[in-house]
């Protein structure tokens, strides 16, 4: 447990005083801090605001964002829903699944990719789109995968 | 009667930085709330809001009026809550209005807070809006800085906060209920109604759910009045509406149309027309929606003449589909993103998006059997009605349309052991 987090919490209940409503914004500060949501921060957050542990795994688990697995530096998130699938979507997210060596779901091992589907971004008029650590980029037709990546970006 | 390239709403396709509260004010922005605070009773700015007619443009279409008519009066708080959560596949109105517009909202929430009775509103913003938060963060602090969020609002006595909240990946909790949820700190799972949210919703108390899109309509009524709305659409389907366009056409977007625009007009003049190929089916509201075919095309964009047609208005999420995309194809995509969203506590939603995938995956991989038509059917009857929230009835929608009107196609899969339109379906568990 980080000494700031203490601080955090009392200035979430400020927003928000009432139920448990502070743990979502809670666990959105810490995870984008520690880059995922460990067990033992998944603790640390029960302590702070005294909740079960069970009671903030719950949560936790139920919602996409919050990451309960490591994720690379960069997590590009390719929309697969309908209206991004008729623009290529798919091959979109083969390109990179060939390209980085894994499948939707994982993490290149040297730590700098993570590649997951979304279940349509509320984007569609940027079709196919992505989200590169949730900040929209598209459209990507599928021969440009690599502008999702930042390759030679410094 | 609006023209091509008026809008009310996404007033920043003519106003650049109409998201800076300076740009707002210079182009007439929280001048709808002076007037409200100065000339409106509560009680009249309701009054004008049911008289306009607005309705709920979220999905359900609920005349806006009269859901915050049902507020019970006995004194407790109450809370006006902002459905910010778009994720309805083809939708995505909320989020150009939240990025790009955002003063819009906050104007409307505190006249709709004003109205209502509601000293702290709230806005759930989905989790993957990061862009969208960061707007509305901003927004709402130069609204305090000028004195149109806090205490007193500009002399009026009347005090009102914000609060933003970030949702973290769920469709489920663009569901009222389960929105209210995840707003308390829980996993976003819908309640059983009634209670009905007005009556005890958010803390347990009565609480107003409205979608971005209503709420933006707000200051302009207080503006321009309800007889200038109503001039607009139909009696029943009073107003604008933005319409999202996908999939298949010339040029993708949102266009603010009149309600009662024929659906012909928005997909040939504003989106530009069918491309590539001839048009084979448009779902007009959502993802959540029964099809309409090629010869539908002349159906006005209201309520009503969608429901007539065998479809509906929902979200206004346009998705155009051309000659060439199989129609099993697309029924798998969907049903798949209510398996994935499906929260889990309704066993026919659970267990039955999940078959109805399976089959579908099947059907277009070419492993498909004589009777998975029927099976189909008989699980969506097993689903629809029969659950908590509308998400097990939505998973239906295109499906049961699609097997109605492209029987030949469906039953071609099992014919012919595949897809005779050589669709090349995605398939991450399989590939």
């Amino acid at each position: 447990m980080k000494p700031h987090w203490r601080q955090w919490v009392e200035e979430i209940r400020q927003q928000f005083p009432q139920g448990n409503s502070a743990l979502l914004p809670l666990l959105h500060r810490i995870q984008a801090e520690e880059g995922w949501l460990s067990p033992e921060t998944l603790a640390d957050v029960a302590t702070l605001l005294n909740l079960p542990v069970t009671t903030v795994e719950s949560v936790a688990s139920f919602y996409s964002l919050f990451y309960k697995r490591p994720v690379g530096e960069r997590v590009v998130h390719v929309c697969v829903g309908l209206s991004c699938a008729l623009k290529g979507a798919d091959a979109l997210m083969h390109r990179l699944e060939e390209h980085l060596g894994i499948r939707q779901g994982q993490t290149t091992p040297d730590g700098k990719y993570s590649l997951m589907e979304a279940e349509c971004l509320a984007a569609c008029d940027l079709a196919p789109v992505a989200q590169v650590n949730l900040r929209y980029m598209g459209p990507v037709p599928p021969e440009e995968y690599q502008r999702l990546l930042g390759e030679g970006e410094k | 009667m609006a023209e091509l390239n008026t809008h009310y709403l996404l007033r920043h396709r003519e106003v650049p930085d109409i998201d800076q509260i300076a740009v707002y004010e210079a182009h007439g922005g929280y001048q709808s709330l002076r007037r409200a605070l100065r000339d409106f009773t509560p009680e009249a700015v309701l009054e004008l809001v049911k008289a306009s007619g607005l309705r709920g443009r979220g999905g359900a279409g609920f005349p806006t009026g009269m859901k915050w008519s049902f507020l019970p009066n006995d004194g407790r708080p109450r809370y006006l809550v902002v459905n910010s959560d778009e994720a309805e596949p083809g939708t995505f109105k909320d989020r150009e209005l939240i990025e790009h517009n955002p003063h819009q909202l906050i104007e409307g929430m505190i006249i709709s807070s004003y109205a209502i009775g509601s000293h702290d509103a709230y806005i759930y913003c989905r989790g993957e809006f990061l862009r969208g938060s960061e707007q509305l963060a901003r927004a709402i602090r130069e609204a305090y800085a000028h004195g149109y969020l806090g205490d007193n609002i500009l002399d009026s006595g009347f005090s009102l906060h914000i609060h933003l909240y970030r949702g973290a990946g769920a469709y489920i909790c663009g569901e009222e209920s389960a929105l209210l949820e995840s707003l308390e700190g829980k996993r976003g799972q819908p309640r059983l109604k009634p209670p009905f949210p007005a009556v005890a919703g958010l803390y347990g108390m009565p609480t107003i759910v409205n979608n971005v899109e209503t709420i933006a309509n707000v200051p302009v009524l207080v503006e321009k009045g309800a007889d200038w709305y109503r001039s607009m659409g139909t009696e029943k389907s009073p107003g604008i509406k933005i319409m999202s366009v996908s999939g298949h056409v010339r040029r993708p977007g949102n266009y603010e149309v009149p309600l009662a625009t024929p659906l012909r007009t928005l997909i040939e003049e504003y989106a530009g027309g069918v491309w590539p190929g001839k048009l084979k089916a448009i779902i007009p509201g959502g993802s959540s929606v029964p099809l309409l075919t090629p010869d539908q095309i002349d159906t006005p964009l209201d309520y009503e003449s969608m429901i007539a047609a065998g479809s509906m208005l929902g979200s206004g999420g346009c998705i155009v589909m051309n000659d060439e995309t199989c129609m099993v194809w697309a029924a798998h995509r969907l049903v798949k993103f209510y398996r994935v969203e499906s929260c889990g506590k309704c066993t026919p939603c659970r267990e039955g998006t999940y078959w109805m995938t399976n089959i579908l995956e099947r059907l277009e991989s070419g492993e498909g059997s004589q009777g998975d038509l029927e099976v189909l059917l008989d699980v969506a009857d097993n689903i629809g009605g029969k659950c908590l929230c509308p998400l097990g009835d939505a998973s239906l929608g295109f499906m049961v349309s699609a097997i109605r009107h492209f029987r030949d196609e469906f039953e071609a899969h099992v014919r012919e052991h595949g897809c005779p339109l050589g669709a090349k379906r995605y398939d991450p568990i399989n590939h």
